[in-house]
């Protein structure tokens, strides 16, 4: 790390510019974070679509990314906050397992994927495959998301402002879907569910939590009819 | 894997830079696509026709090449050589004859057009931008393409763009798992696709629909029902370029449009040095569905 990459500013923030400092060594900077760290709040500037930007944090840290990135942004996330200000490329906090991720714009295809836990907000739309095979995540997209999403979605919840699109849920298995608008169609056993008190209560927090201003009684809930759990003879062509 | 990059200019000013610009965003996608590079350039239509060859032996396959032509048309031919390619400027019906006569010297033809310029080489995408000066190129649009080759080989003419009729030209980032069944059909429809390429398939098939009456919407709109497989689709023409995916929309694609421009990338890395890029409108195309920009 060269003593000119990083400028320390009164206010305790570590500014990384990506136009000075290589990707690797941005990442190093953050991957070395312990959780007694007396550095919590960084700024990495110019990411200019760089894929893989702060990934694998592990530390109680917060991360502002100004600008847009690439591929694979706060992938594998635990513990730390990571603020993208533009939008992002395929794969934001792919298997996420705890801490928070919020992205300003929009976020590509499979969102969240495979995530085991913590908090994914999207204020744009997040487009295909959003919430992937998700096994514990939470995700609340303030837009619309994109066909197959929550595909074999596992466990937690994914929470959609506006509207989803074509197959939502195909073969779900424990994950909670609730969305605001229209589902253009639900996938192989997603069924509309009711929602009952607890799962009002659910969901104003996670509007909450995820600065979303909507009212959980607006929410359809959709889950698994868990018809595809157990092989079926009389339902071999659906399989 | 693929890259694509496309830049359709609504601000007129900015025509001189169009090399310029384009050539930043094709190297910025070299880690999608080493093996080889392409540009389809739009400039102002002149009179006549363009017909853009490639030789591996440029030096003994150009030389006299304009005489030799000119004198077989009856016409006065001019020639622009760069690098491997030359831009031979023929009249308004001199076309067939003018191919015959080029194709019998053993030069491949890369595209004919008004307006449209093809070049395309083997290489990392720097050195292909280099070998023909790319970034001093100027015009109204152009779509440039760097290849990680899948379904035919590393060569000259498996590299995009391909052009299958006068001024449209297709860059593709996937892989069709169709395109023998419809090279057959093609072929007896008489678009016959000259290489073992995929895309020259999709791009037959395109300008098949277009002979047909089809508009570039709906030609477009037919590889949705025709082609099988995983493509994101540019396509440019005379006017502007169009823009489709498959349904499953693996391939990535992302848009951005200003006042002074439309800009296509397989990433959005490919749009950082564009100017007013933070205040652009920036948004990924949905899948099964036709964009296109028209001047």
């Amino acid at each position: 790390m060269t003593a000119t990459a990083i400028a320390e500013t009164d206010t305790g923030v570590q500014t990384l510019d990506m136009t000075e400092t290589p990707l690797r060594e941005v990442n190093e900077t953050l991957q070395a974070q312990s959780a007694s760290t007396n550095q919590t709040r960084f700024v990495i500037e110019n990411p200019r679509g760089s894929h893989a930007v702060a990934v694998g944090l592990d530390a109680p840290i917060e991360v502002t990314v100004k600008g847009s990135t690439g591929y694979y942004c706060a992938g594998m996330n635990k513990q730390a906050t990571v603020h993208v200000t533009g939008s992002v490329g395929p794969g934001v906090a792919e298997n996420m397992m705890s801490g928070t991720v919020i992205i300003d714009g929009d976020a590509s295809q499979y969102a969240g994927a495979t995530g085991h836990g913590g908090l994914l907000v999207v204020k744009g739309n997040a487009s295909s495959r959003c919430g992937i095979s998700m096994k514990g995540i939470d995700i609340v997209v303030h837009g619309n998301i994109g066909h197959m999403s929550a595909f074999m979605a596992q466990k937690g919840n994914l929470v959609v402002l506006g509207d989803a699109g074509d197959a939502l849920g195909d073969s779900l298995y424990e994950a909670r879907l609730f969305v605001r608008g229209k589902v253009k169609s639900l996938g192989a056993d997603c069924i509309e569910k009711e929602m009952r008190p607890e799962h009002i209560a659910l969901l104003r927090d996670l509007l909450d939590r995820a600065g979303a201003d909507a009212k959980p009684e607006e929410f359809t809930r959709y889950g698994s009819a868990r018809k595809l759990y157990n092989f079926n003879i009389d339902h071999a062509g659906d399989y | 894997m693929c890259g694509i990059v496309g830049l359709f200019l609504k601000n007129p000013d900015l025509r001189p830079q169009l090399g310029e610009m384009l050539t930043d965003m094709l190297i910025t996608m070299t880690d999608r696509g080493p093996d080889s590079a392409g540009i389809a350039i739009y400039g102002d239509g002149d009179d006549g026709l363009k017909v853009t060859v490639q030789s591996d032996t440029p030096q003994e396959s150009f030389d006299g090449l304009d005489a030799a032509l000119s004198a077989a048309l009856g016409a006065d031919v001019t020639m622009r050589v760069v690098d491997t390619h030359a831009v031979l400027s023929i009249p308004d019906g001199a076309r067939d004859a003018a191919v015959a006569f080029l194709e019998d010297r053993g030069l491949r033809i890369m595209g004919l057009g008004a307006s449209m310029e093809i070049f395309k080489e083997v290489g990392l995408p720097h050195e292909v931008a280099a070998r023909f000066d790319l970034r001093a190129m100027g015009g109204s649009h152009g779509i440039g393409h760097t290849r990680m080759a899948t379904e035919s080989a590393v060569t000259t003419l498996g590299a995009h763009p391909f052009s299958t009729a006068e001024d449209q030209c297709l860059v593709h980032n996937g892989s069709l798992s169709n395109h023998n069944q419809m090279r057959r059909v093609l072929t007896q429809k008489g678009f016959p696709p000259k290489t073992e390429n995929d895309t020259e398939v999709a791009a037959c098939y395109i300008s098949s629909r277009i002979a047909e009456g089809a508009n570039l919407g709906q030609a477009l709109e037919g590889t949705l029902d025709d082609l099988d497989g995983f493509f994101t689709f540019v396509m440019g023409t005379k006017n502007g370029f169009g823009v489709v995916r498959d349904p499953i929309a693996c391939k990535p694609a992302v848009m951005a449009e200003t006042d002074d421009y439309v800009a296509f990338g397989s990433e959005y890395r490919a749009f950082a040095d564009l100017p007013g890029i933070e205040a652009a409108r920036v948004w990924e195309p949905e899948p099964a569905t036709v964009y296109f920009w028209e001047r």
